[in-house]
């Protein structure tokens, strides 16, 4: 199941035109939902529409038949860990872009704690380049928020962006410090820049493993409390009030956060938010005897926090889906439950997992896709995310019913910490595009014309 | 000595002979390969490992010691954690039924080496052990290393989690003296968030129909508790109200200063088993603890040593045969699945 996706960079032929036929069009960014086709040019979308080459297609442009499925831009993933630099023997750039252009993602933010942390301009700029040397999709580096991960002193900021770094962000620590929090936010915000919080107390979450609640103590693990992540996305939309600027809560997983971001967001505060796929598709039973595959940061909550989650989707009080992709090997995962790492690898899954939603009838494609295109790219201030003429031509061609059911052994991160191994799933990328070229294509790419 | 709830099990008659294969007492197969918990357990099941201990009780009291329904059977003691009374505890039964036994301290060894514990379970696999006894300071670490041997395990304790033996032990102390479980009102004090001695227990009393009361400073209750079953009180006098059984557990002393707790005299004032809070109980009830005590901390020296309450002597006396009831129903069990 190797992809035969092309081993040269993705850097488009000068005027390589082409054309994908029999589509069904999706922008979430402009509401289009049409059969139609779209026509690249090198590296943008040069047009798109229900009418277009409705009288054929001219010579000289290659084409490529979408045989009904659907097709959209590709997805921008905001909050991701590559293994690089650090712990390639979990996960390197290769591989990671591997599976990402498998899973229909052509825009990966590289989390920065790694080791060594992301903090610094020749840093910043080392990830950009090892993520153009060695994959086929877009890596994008996110900058450590505050030296070191420490929570006390800044990053420069202006300094770190124009280097490349397109957010600045703890990674999966806490910016715990209200004051270096606030001059962190005023900062941002004086550089333009967006800041990406892990919603959670850190001396409230104290050696939790998993969510608080039955399960844990029916275990005998330390729970971390949903109020840890509640009282840290209180806080933070509190300084927001205070300083201005921009706020990203990269991951929420309770019910009661949600609650705190729709005053937030009726407050007018520019806050918005992400959900990690995991959050949305399990809930905490996941743990079930001691699974170490599903624990994650933040926990898999309670039912009734996974079925929120599904709903803010739905309505638009969640923002993004990233896949919060965080690959550990198996050195790292077999063990017992506490003394195991965090993490869940996400790549692949993260479409047919939004999906899921969608063939639940909790939303139409065009609110899913909405969260990993065009929402992160107003975020990030990307010009991906939106089928446009002039618009990068980052495309997604997917099926979005076939089933098929999650082979851990298959998935093409290095690492295959899945919790959704065997899960019966229904769509997934058929072809990707990056800049105009293909990164990767499924093999049995037509069946049976749509 | 007996209880009517366990009549059925008739079919337990003590040994004729010292023991030999061909007159074993016929005990019921044990459907589970591994000990890792009480929870999952059915009364039927709990029963047979109380029959059978209580075999074991009568005849180590009748001086018959020794059997050899585990011999050329090997018993390796896998301790991760520090423990004299349940490590010497299950080498006893091991030692009385014939078993070869071999004690394996790992906390200062291999460990930290780096060694893992899947590497651990490898090593030991190689040895061919027929029963490993196993006791880990984390939640689930017995349940990993089970599935990665090819023995019998028994949990003799994981983090927080259970110490299934323990709350064997407990039963089987609390029905020689009261002649059964169903409807005993119990209650378990002190740390129940850090003890996997309660847990064990909360499981065990509940689906033998106990009703069972958690007596614990909030600080030291674990979330949602109650979800098991039980009630729980914070104030030790209202919960010792009426009560046939105190199971006092045992608190470290470092979390009590200040962390959990304000200090160990605020402790003893509010959660110390004392005869004028025990006075609260049924006239009649017992004191347990699992052990080590703190004497003056969590009990009161009086009461630990009334013979006419306390049962804690007792207890380690059922321990031995609760663990030789264990391994042997392993140990049937290990041999009906060899041969199959």
């Amino acid at each position: 199941m190797k992809p035969p996706a092309a081993k040269a960079p993705a850097r488009p032929v000068q005027g390589e035109r082409v054309a994908y036929l029999n589509a069904r069009l999706l922008d979430p960014a402009s509401g289009l939902d049409t059969y139609g086709a779209l026509l690249t040019d090198g590296a943008m979308i040069a047009d798109r529409g229900p009418d277009l080459f409705g009288q054929g297609v001219p010579d000289g442009i290659a084409v490529v038949d979408c045989a009904g499925n659907c097709l959209c831009p590709g997805l921008i993933d905001m909050h991701a860990w590559l293994g690089e630099p650090g712990e390639e023997h979990k996960e390197t750039m290769a591989t990671a872009s591997d599976a990402a252009a498998a899973g229909g993602i052509t825009t990966v933010v590289a989390m920065p704690d790694t080791e060594p942390v992301i903090d610094d301009v020749a840093l910043v700029e080392y990830v950009a380049r090892r993520g153009r040397d060695n994959a086929h999709i877009r890596i994008l580096p996110a900058a450590a928020a505050t030296k070191g991960l420490s929570g006390r002193e800044m990053t420069e900021y202006a300094l770190l962006k124009e280097a490349g770094a397109v957010a600045f962000t703890d990674g999966a620590t806490p910016i715990a410090d209200a004051l270096v929090m606030r001059r962190a936010l005023s900062y941002a915000r004086a550089c333009e820049s967006l800041l990406v919080q892990h919603c959670q107390e850190p001396r409230l979450a104290h050696d939790g493993v998993m969510n608080e609640g039955e399960v844990a103590t029916r275990l005998g693990l330390a729970g971390i409390p949903a109020m840890a992540e509640v009282m840290m996305l209180e806080r933070d939309l509190r300084l927001l009030q205070l300083t201005g600027g921009r706020l990203h809560a990269a991951h929420l997983s309770c019910a009661l956060s949600l609650e705190a971001l729709r005053r937030g967001k009726q407050d007018g505060l520019q806050i918005t938010a992400g959900v990690a796929p995991h959050n949305f598709a399990l809930n905490e039973t996941a743990v079930g005897d001691y699974r170490t595959f599903a624990k994650t940061r933040p926990p898999l909550r309670e039912e009734d926090d996974r079925a929120a989650m599904v709903r803010a989707i739905a309505d638009g009080t969640i923002d993004v889906i990233s896949s919060a992709h965080c690959p550990q090997d198996q050195e790292s995962k077999r063990r017992p439950f506490a003394s195991a790492e965090f993490g869940i690898t996400g790549f692949e899954t993260m479409l047919p997992l939004a999906l899921e939603i969608h063939h639940n009838g909790h939303a139409d494609l065009l609110t899913l896709l909405r969260c990993m295109t065009v929402r992160p790219a107003e975020i990030l201030r990307l010009p991906q995310g939106r089928l446009l003429p002039g618009a990068p031509a980052d495309l997604l061609l997917f099926d979005p019913d076939l089933p098929w059911i999650v082979d851990e052994a298959k998935l093409r991160s290095k690492s295959k910490n899945s919790p959704f191994d065997r899960r019966p799933l229904q769509g997934h990328a058929v072809r990707t595009v990056v800049a105009g070229r293909t990164v990767f294509q499924r093999r049995r790419e037509v069946r049976g014309g749509g | 000595m007996e209880g009517p709830q366990v009549a059925g099990k008739a079919t337990v008659s003590p040994p004729t002979g010292a023991g030999s294969e061909a007159d074993r007492p016929a005990t019921p197969p044990f459907r589970h390969r591994h000990l890792l918990g009480i929870e999952g357990l059915t009364p039927d099941e709990i029963g047979t490992i109380l029959d059978l201990a209580n075999v074991h009780v009568e005849r180590t009291r009748a001086g018959r010691m020794k059997a050899d329904t585990l011999r050329e059977r090997t018993l390796i003691n896998l301790f991760f954690e520090s423990s004299t009374r349940t490590r010497t505890s299950f080498e006893l039964a091991g030692k009385r039924l014939g078993a070869d036994v071999i004690n394996m301290s790992v906390e200062s060894s291999a460990v930290k080496k780096g060694e893992t514990l899947i590497d651990t379970a490898m090593t030991l696999n190689a040895m061919h052990p027929d029963l490993l006894v196993v006791r880990h300071g984390e939640s689930g670490a017995v349940e990993l290393l089970s599935q990665k041997v090819g023995c019998s395990v028994i949990n003799a304790g994981d983090g927080s989690h259970e110490h299934p033996t323990q709350a064997l032990l407990d039963a089987l102390t609390i029905r020689r003296r009261r002649g059964r479980l169903q409807g005993l009102l119990v209650a378990i004090c002190g740390d129940i968030l850090h003890s996997r001695v309660a847990r064990s227990n909360i499981h065990l009393l509940s689906v033998m129909g106990a009703r069972v009361r958690l007596i614990a400073p909030p600080t030291l209750l674990p979330a949602k508790i109650e979800r098991l079953g039980v009630e729980v009180f914070t104030d030790m006098k209202a919960g010792l109200e009426g009560v046939d059984i105190v199971m006092m557990l045992r608190l470290q002393l470092e979390r009590m200063q200040g962390s959990y707790t304000p200090s160990i005299r605020e402790y003893f004032h509010l959660y110390g088993l004392d005869s004028e809070k025990l006075s609260r109980a049924r006239p009649d009830a017992l004191v347990m603890h699992p052990g080590p005590m703190n004497r003056g901390v969590e009990i009161d020296t009086l009461v630990a040593d009334d013979i006419d309450r306390s049962v804690i002597r007792e207890q380690v006396e059922m321990g031995v045969a609760v663990r030789m009831a264990c391994l042997e129903l392993l140990s049937q069990h290990r041999a009906q699945w060899r041969r199959a």
